[in-house]
């Protein structure tokens, strides 16, 4: 029914070098509900670019630094 | 739990709770009398009032009792709202489909109303259960 994402992410490593910032914390800077945060950190959902880009700027880093895609995906050879 | 799953339980809580109430009064006046007989229209429209008001009145105090930002929603809970929704108005437009041939086929008022009930509370379950099972797996992914 729910399509698995295949995008990965370094969130709650990125939490923990930013002062140990809650999961309550970073969905307030990024105007999400910490459900939101939960389900994208554990890669049940993967966030529209839009709340990417906001989550990547909460941490001053770009978007690959936080989140990653398997290169073998979309492959066209 | 988020705000919208809970909306999502108390939805199926107070639609069935509703039209249960509602088929045990008819059924405890039909008594042996046929069911198309029944004074039906009082009830069903007091329990469809009802369950409106019931789902708004439970809204706002869960919103109060959850406290300041209890109810926020993102575009993942607009993008399983918009899914589930579309999920259970298959339901409705089925219904519209029997209750068409239903009507070409001369039923009962009784018959008909009831078949448009019926559809509306499916409708309501279905996306409901759609929508609790979406917040389960992370949302539905619309791309």
């Amino acid at each position: 029914m729910v399509k698995p994402t295949q995008v990965t992410n370094v969130i709650r490593a990125l939490r923990f070098a930013h002062d140990e910032m809650t999961q309550a914390e970073l969905a307030d800077r990024v105007g999400v509900t910490r459900q939101t945060i939960i389900a994208i950190e554990q890669g049940r959902y993967s966030p529209s670019l839009e709340m990417a880009f906001r989550i990547a700027r909460v941490f001053r880093v770009g978007l690959d630094d936080v989140f990653q895609y398997p290169d073998t995906e979309g492959d066209p050879s | 739990m988020a705000f919208e799953e809970k909306r999502a339980w108390v939805m199926i809580v107070v639609t069935v709770g509703a039209y249960a109430i509602y088929v045990a009064t008819v059924l405890s006046r039909a008594g042996d009398a046929p069911l198309a007989d029944v004074a039906y229209a009082g009830a069903l429209l007091w329990t469809i009032g009802g369950a409106i008001v019931t789902a708004i009145v439970a809204h706002i105090a869960m919103a109060i009792a959850g406290g300041h930002g209890a109810d926020r929603t993102d575009e993942r809970d607009r993008e399983i709202n918009h899914v589930s929704e579309r999920i259970g108005q298959s339901v409705v437009v089925i219904g519209a489909l029997a209750v068409l041939i239903m009507a070409i086929a001369e039923l009962h008022h009784f018959w008909i109303a009831n078949a448009v009930y019926l559809a509306f509370v499916l409708s309501a379950v279905l996306s409901s259960f759609a929508k609790i099972m979406a917040y389960r797996q992370g949302g539905f992914q619309t791309w």
